[in-house]
């Protein structure tokens, strides 16, 4: 007998419960993939950034600064080849939800970042004008940013309404590059500090170190915090990779959370499809006795079972995974920013595959078994 | 009306399919409530961290204790303010205390987290009546001695007991566990303010906590502060301060999950649709029969949505059961508007729990809906055939 056309006929023997199931697969196989493609972007920042370019910040913790005289003793470290000054700003745009990284940065934090691509004309104009900020294109389309708009931040860390003119829009030298922030003069926060607030005058947040050879990252990191060693501002130095990590690891629990229930919904999928699947053999178990009393072993019903089961899946989960591409596009522009990043995977893709083929295999098992066991004559008997 | 006994039989009857349905049912429901109990946990945490008399005072602009700032010679103008209680000794009760954030390993973790480590005074520690010292003692004011809330001390490397923590270029002693009633404060490191700011080299506080002479007195309270020119100070009620400080985090968890329970309550609620989709194609002749004998349609399409209620209920009660376990768990993440981390519990509240029953008997009766109606419609003579 032709065992394809069966599977096929069986499947849509009752299109309501093949159809439902189908659009819960669809459904769950679409949310798994978004949830995995919300992790993915959690560490987007990380996985983008570069090991050959060390943070060094104040040990205690990243809301102490460090001297500027500091700049000057780590250029003198064996194996550093560059220094930039970079500092949080933590103004508001607007309104506080308008969230968006700030930092003034001295002028040669370019050069240590060429994944970030800038005209030079505007980069001429960004070092010419003292109130100059650069914009990154995410960041840019978000609001509608241009070159040449006034942009107010209204400062939380330093008082005040801070006045910057967009000088020039940068792009990420690849997709995965996150460009949603704000560069401004570091020069202008501290003048403005001399004249306002002495005392914070002369900080850097961060120092952020370009090495002649990343092998040497460990090292140089060592060297770096031995020159501060009890100062009073004790240095802690690490990749920027490690420090971006070190920002996804504070919020991993809730990573976690949505790690796990990422599997929440392929379990509860799981239960509907095994569902389905026992109900349409307790149906058919008079078919599967008549099927073994004209001579068909037990391999032949359990490839009916695991070919429905199968084809079921593979619709649903193929038209999930179709649609990811699609529903990730649809939820990034909800976020509204909050997600620069927000790329579906090979792999997610991969795993959405794989969770579905799973489902199909493991719905089938306990039909398949019973189909197998059952007595003809007993299967005769029932009713259905 | 169809026997309410022969309804749950026929649940019983098939039940393996009930059991994987319920169990779908179960874990929407399980992950519904453990995110509305996530976000009370949180915000009772954040309630209990203030006191209702007791007002905050930070620079304005700043939205948090740690960006804000405020010298010595502001920190005396704003003591003297004539809304503030005066205490036992005659004093104005008012702490001025200075907040900076430290990084510390979590327990078996490489990788560093934010504390926050609060330089208080003894004014401090009585405005606040609901920190208790469980272990140990107070810190000695002058001295290089720290208090870890309960959370931290659970949670951290270094925090127990005896231990030091380097910082600041000194060694710090703990020398007491501190319970805050499961508050916000339970996840700080506490000191003497003046060493914390002799160490930190800071010269100004960061924020300051008043006591109100009476509950009324904020608003007048507010406009002195807004009308003296030698400080621009924002000043809020304590509670409101700290819930201000988690709105986005709040906000954060309510969206997420409950985006997840609607996606999810989907594919449950097609399990239970097709669960009773069968459970009336089944029982076609039987549906027959309890027409011939003269129950009405009316009876019949009762007796399916009771059947998908009940089947609904199971589900629930089950999820419920899951997520109440949850209650022994603490949460623990960086609140992203302080950078500091948070620890809070799963609060399951009767207010929770009812939601969720309801959310659960409202799977049942979408998804039962449309069999039932079908089952009401068979028409006797062609019902009884099938048989």
């Amino acid at each position: 007998m032709n065992a394809p056309k069966l599977i096929v006929r069986n499947a849509l023997r009752h299109r309501l419960r093949t159809g439902l199931t189908v659009t819960g697969l669809l459904v769950a196989v679409l949310a798994y993939g978004l949830l995995q493609t919300v992790v993915d972007a959690w560490y987007a920042g990380a996985a983008a950034s570069s090991g050959a370019r060390l943070v060094t910040r104040n040990s205690i913790s990243l809301v102490f600064s460090l001297p500027l005289s500091y700049e000057n003793r780590i250029r003198g470290v064996e194996g550093v080849s560059a220094v930039a000054r970079s500092s949080w700003f933590g103004g508001i745009y607007q309104e506080p939800k308008n969230f968006f990284p700030q930092f003034a940065v001295s002028d040669n934090y370019l050069s240590l970042y060429p994944e970030f691509i800038l005209p030079d004309a505007q980069r001429a104009a960004f070092l010419r004008d003292r109130k100059g900020a650069l914009v990154g294109r995410q960041l840019a389309e978000r609001y509608g940013f241009k070159v040449g708009d006034a942009l107010p931040l209204r400062g939380t860390i330093y008082p005040g309404t801070w006045e910057f003119i967009v000088r020039g829009i940068f792009d990420g030298a690849d997709e995965g590059k996150v460009t949603n922030l704000l560069l401004f003069h570091w020069d202008y926060l501290n003048e403005t500090l001399r004249k306002s607030a002495t005392l914070r005058a002369d900080r850097v947040g961060v120092y952020v170190v370009g090495i002649d050879n990343p092998d040497n990252a460990a090292a140089v990191s060592l060297a770096v915090d031995a020159v501060f060693r009890n100062s009073l501002a004790e240095t802690l130095t690490e990749t920027e990779q490690a420090f971006q990590l070190g920002f996804v690891a504070m919020s991993n629990q809730i990573i976690a959370a949505i790690r796990i229930v990422s599997y929440v919904v392929i379990l509860i999928i799981m239960a509907v499809m095994a569902n389905t699947m026992a109900m349409s053999a307790r149906e058919r178990t008079a078919e599967y006795a008549t099927l073994k009393a004209l001579g068909f072993g037990p391999g032949f019903l359990a490839t009916l079972i695991f070919g429905e089961s199968l084809a079921i899946c593979a619709l649903g989960g193929g038209l999930g995974l179709a649609l990811t591409p699609s529903a990730a596009a649809a939820f990034k522009s909800l976020a509204g920013g909050v997600f620069p990043i927000f790329a579906v995977s090979a792999e997610t893709l991969a795993a959405q595959a794989a969770c579905a083929l799973a489902v199909g295999v493991l719905a089938a098992i306990v039909p398949a078994v019973r189909a197998a066991r059952i007595r003809v004559v007993d299967g005769l008997r029932a009713l259905g | 009306m169809v026997p309410l006994n022969y309804i749950a039989r026929n649940l019983w009857k098939r039940r393996l399919t009930t059991a994987l349905t319920a169990g779908g049912l179960a874990l929407v429901v399980f992950v519904f409530a453990t995110v509305l109990m996530l976000d009370a946990g949180l915000k009772r945490t954040l309630v209990t961290t203030g006191e209702y008399d007791n007002v905050v005072v930070i620079r304005k602009g700043s939205d948090t204790e740690i960006q804000s700032s405020i010298s010595r010679a502001q920190a005396n103008v704003i003591e003297m303010n004539a809304a503030i209680a005066p205490g036992a000794d005659g004093l104005p009760r008012a702490a001025k205390e200075t907040v900076v954030l430290i990084s510390l390993h979590r327990r078996g973790s490489e990788q560093p987290s934010n504390v926050v480590i609060r330089g208080t005074s003894p004014a401090g520690l009585q405005l606040r009546p609901q920190v208790r010292m469980t272990q140990g003692r107070l810190f000695r004011p002058g001295s290089s001695e720290i208090i870890a809330g309960s959370s931290i001390a659970k949670g951290y490397d270094g925090t127990r007991i005896g231990e030091r923590l380097r910082f600041a270029q000194r060694e710090w002693t703990i020398v007491g566990i501190f319970d805050a009633g499961a508050s916000g404060f339970d996840s700080e490191v506490w000191g003497d303010a003046d060493q914390l700011m002799q160490a930190f080299r800071r010269v100004s506080y960061s924020a300051m906590v008043l006591k109100l002479a009476h509950g009324d007195l904020l608003e007048r309270m507010r406009a002195e502060i807004d009308a003296d020119p030698r400080f621009s100070g924002e000043v809020k009620r304590e509670q409101v301060f700290y819930s201000d400080q988690s709105r986005s985090l709040s906000t954060f968890i309510s969206v997420l999950g409950l985006a997840l329970t609607a996606i999810f309550s989907i594919g449950a609620t097609i399990g239970a649709m097709i669960t009773m989709y069968a459970s009336v194609s089944n029982r076609v002749a039987e549906i027959g029969t309890l027409r011939a004998l003269g129950f009405r349609s009316r009876s019949v399409l009762a007796a399916f949505l009771l059947e998908a209620l009940l089947l609904g209920l199971v589900g629930g009660v089950i999820g419920l059961a899951g997520a109440s376990v949850m209650q022994l768990v603490s949460f623990s993440t960086t609140n992203f508007q302080t950078f500091a981390d948070l620890s809070f519990r799963f609060l399951l509240t009767a207010e929770i729990a009812a939601k969720t029953l309801v959310f659960s008997l409202l799977m049942g009766f979408v998804g039962g809906f449309l069999p039932a109606v079908r089952a009401a419609r068979l028409n006797i003579v062609d019902a009884l055939r099938a048989a």
